[in-house]
């Protein structure tokens, strides 16, 4: 068993924390529990998941209110001592929101909310979230979201490129990057971004729905499996695709 | 006390495509004479503060921190004596 221990945040509105908790505790045979956003800490936990839901049924803007919860002065915490938070689809916007990451997620540029596999291109293989892919790499994910369309200045896109933030883009499945693979209009087909330090992802496709063959793939098992690795360097994932 | 109008808007360099939808909808009404449709929201609150210049203050405050998003979002308000 890992002995890398996972927070699932639980806002009211999420519907995806029994996945993740699923996939780092059943999968992956880590610890993990549940924290209520209204808890005051974040008890002992080496990684922070933000998942997807509706937080606050998206009030005033998508994952606006939730940051304001008092579990996330903790996270928010957690962060800057350099401890992982991962946010996926209303996590990533609420890390967003709360400036942990940069940018902002608009309406879909459909105006629809998407609900579908898509192909991500793993653009960073060395992050302590993507360490078990292969740069390059074409992986499906599905996605499910109305607000997804990151979006950021120029200058903030410059440096977020220049730095090799960018974690994983909309990429048909040969890997090439088209307009046609971008479900939501994010610039440069972004689909996951890491901050400068490197220890808080944020990505609106959902990794976790993705977990085992049983679930049809296992292609978002890595993103899990390479927290694990980073921080405690054991990878005994049994009849995973990942890396040797 | 005051009453607050706020109104929250997509910032100009950000394509609005709901606001273009309607737009097409107007062309087809034939009222070629209406366009640049951009949507926003409208927020209504109570001031319980008697100063004006401190009313400003805590909306613009308040604004800035959660009722819009200045990444992506453009604010303004003005205060009515209730």
């Amino acid at each position: 068993m890992s002995k890398v221990k996972f927070g699932v945040v639980v806002f009211p509105g999420s519907n995806c924390d029994h996945d993740a908790y699923h996939a780092v505790k059943h999968v992956l045979g880590s610890q993990a529990e549940f924290l209520w956003h209204k808890e005051g800490d974040i008890g002992g936990a080496d990684v922070i998941i933000l998942p997807g839901g509706f937080s606050y049924g998206d009030y005033l803007r998508c994952g606006a209110i939730s940051r304001f919860s008092p579990i996330m002065k903790e996270v928010v915490s957690h962060a800057q001592r350099g401890g992982h938070v991962i946010g996926i689809c209303n996590g990533f916007q609420i890390l967003s929101e709360s400036g942990l990451l940069p940018g902002a997620l608009l309406r879909n540029q459909s105006l629809n909310f998407v609900c579908r596999h898509v192909h991500l291109r793993v653009e960073n293989a060395t992050t302590a979230f993507t360490n078990q892919y292969a740069s390059g790499q074409v992986i499906e994910i599905p996605v499910a979201h109305g607000e997804g369309n990151f979006y950021t200045d120029l200058d903030t896109l410059a440096e977020i490129e220049d730095n090799g933030l960018v974690a994983f883009r909309y990429a048909e499945r040969d890997g090439t990057i088209t307009d046609e693979a971008n479900p939501n209009g994010s610039l440069n087909n972004i689909a996951g971004i890491i901050n400068r330090e490197g220890n808080v992802l944020g990505m609106m496709p959902h990794p976790e729905r993705v977990v085992e063959q049983l679930l049809g793939s296992d292609d978002g098992i890595g993103v899990f499996a390479s927290l694990i690795n980073a921080i405690s360097g054991d990878v005994t994932i049994p009849g995973v695709a990942v890396l040797p | 006390m005051f009453k607050a109008i706020i109104t929250v808007k997509l910032r100009p360099s950000i394509l609005d495509p709901e606001g273009k939808a309607i737009e097409h909808a107007l062309q087809s009404l034939d009222y070629t004479a209406l366009s640049c449709v951009r949507i926003g929201k409208r927020i209504e609150l109570q001031v319980d503060l008697d100063d004006r210049a401190a009313a400003e203050a805590a909306v613009d405050e308040a604004c800035r921190k959660l009722l819009a998003n200045t990444v992506m979002e453009d604010y303004t308000f003005e205060l009515q004596k209730a």
